[in-house]
């Protein structure tokens, strides 16, 4: 039991560090996207895991008439909207993907350059 | 036994998310970031957060997939170079995750019922939830109603993203393009996924629906039951190709969705305004306060519902209609 007491923010923590590795030291432009949306999930599963409650339920009243312990709505509701935005950005950076890929017909990020600097 | 499991999954989405910074095969680190997602709604389930499991795996096992498969299917699919200044960002990496788990030890630990996120507004939300708006599901109520603006907002977000797709890939313009067998016909030879799409897809929309209108009740709203309307009509037009897709939902009706949604959310918050109350105030909508909620809330998730169906499938159709070069 002590060892989850704190693993979650741990996995939070390795997770953000990896999408972030594949951001900086990737350099395929789609690798660097995925790398992108680790980074936003470990974001994703940090709020969630805080707004867990031990012995809590999810926070929907099924049976008003028992006393129930519920867990924390609010950074559901954050979430919630985020993954969606999360797509919908996520879907815009691939499509810039694209045009870069048939301007350049590359999307590896040290031949754009070279191609710029000429 | 919850305990294990759910170490377990956690440590399984760490050695996915290793594996998909590692393979240099693109097609490979897409699937793999599929059941990433898969893991990740797990993993929020358990974390009692059935509505963010429920859009995680539609939007993240579904629709992202099929996004980064099509944009694949126009550039490469194999990562040429290997990482560039590897040993400095590892230990950039390695420091700050060392440092960020050092930090861990000061937080309240996982699970405490009297951590301070617990005591500000939270139980409020819980409380007032019960006698404001009478609905069970209290996400649902936060959302639609307590922070309907920063709803309102997410949807413009989803809305400017879906139009700046359309911009930058230029898909509604009627300039004739060769169209390949998968655009007329899909995977339409193929017996065993035509057959059980086929029988899958009804029951698909008839659950999307199911999750708009008893988001109130249950998990579910707007944001879910676009996301899996849409990964439905995906479904269809994979297997019988995107033109019959498009018969059926043609591209002029899925740009009106996706401002007409938005355009439904903003006419309720005015209708608020012109019955005397404020901008998103649902109460005077009806009679009695706790019925105006009712219907506020349902006409707002109905409006998410059609911006986010309308933007994703924009943005599919966006990317099929481009052909390969």
């Amino acid at each position: 039991m002590a060892l989850l007491e704190l693993y979650h923010y741990w996995v939070f923590a390795i997770l953000l560090m990896i999408g972030f590795y594949a951001v900086i030291a990737k350099l395929n432009l789609i690798k660097k996207l995925i790398g992108l949306s680790l980074f936003q999930a470990a974001v994703f599963l940090l709020y969630i895991s805080m707004g867990k409650v031990e012995g809590g339920t999810a926070p929907i009243f099924l049976d008003t008439s028992v006393e129930q312990l519920y867990s924390n709505p609010l950074p559901q509701v954050l979430i919630l909207t985020a993954i969606v935005v999360g797509i919908s950005t996520l879907a815009l950076g691939l499509s810039i993907v694209v045009r870069i890929q048939e301007e350049y017909g590359t999307i590896e990020e040290h031949e754009i350059q070279e191609i710029d600097r000429q | 036994m919850t305990t294990v499991f759910s170490i377990f999954l956690l440590t399984m989405l760490i050695v996915t998310a290793i594996a998909i910074v590692r393979i240099r095969d693109l097609f490979a680190t897409v699937m793999l970031s599929g059941i990433f997602s898969l893991l990740l709604a797990a993993n929020f389930f358990l974390l009692d957060a059935a509505d963010v499991a429920l859009t995680e795996a539609a939007v993240g096992a579904g629709i992202s997939t099929v996004l980064f498969l099509s944009a694949l299917a126009m550039t490469t699919d194999r990562e040429k170079a290997p990482s560039s200044n590897r040993i400095i960002a590892l230990i950039v990496v390695a420091t700050t995750t060392l440092t960020m788990i050092y930090a861990s030890f000061d937080q309240p630990t996982f699970g405490d019922p009297d951590a301070p996120i617990h005591q500000h507004i939270a139980p409020w939300y819980l409380e007032t939830t019960r006698d404001a708006i009478d609905i069970p599901n209290v996400v649902t109520a936060v959302l639609a109603s307590f922070r309907g603006y920063d709803t309102l907002g997410e949807v413009f977000v989803v809305f400017t993203a879906g139009i700046g797709v359309l911009f930058i890939l230029g898909a509604p313009s009627g300039k004739p393009r060769q169209t390949t067998d998968f655009h007329s016909e899909g995977l339409r030879h193929y017996l065993v996924p035509r057959v059980v799409g086929r029988l899958l897809t009804p029951f698909i929309l008839l659950f999307a629906l199911y999750v708009q209108f008893h988001g109130d009740y249950g998990p579910g709203g707007g944001f879910q039951a676009g996301a899996i309307f849409a990964a439905a009509i995906i479904l269809y037009s994979l297997l019988e190709g995107e033109k019959r897709a498009l018969e059926a939902i043609p591209r002029s009706w899925l740009i009106g969705m996706t401002a007409g949604g938005a355009l439904l959310y903003s006419a309720v918050g005015v209708a608020g305004m012109l019955l005397g109350g404020n901008f998103l105030d649902y109460s005077v909508l009806a009679e009695n306060p706790v019925a105006g909620q009712h219907i506020g809330i349902l006409l707002i998730e109905a409006g998410v519902g059609i911006t986010v169906t309308g933007v994703l499938l924009s943005i599919f159709h966006a990317f099929t209609a481009r052909d390969k070069f």
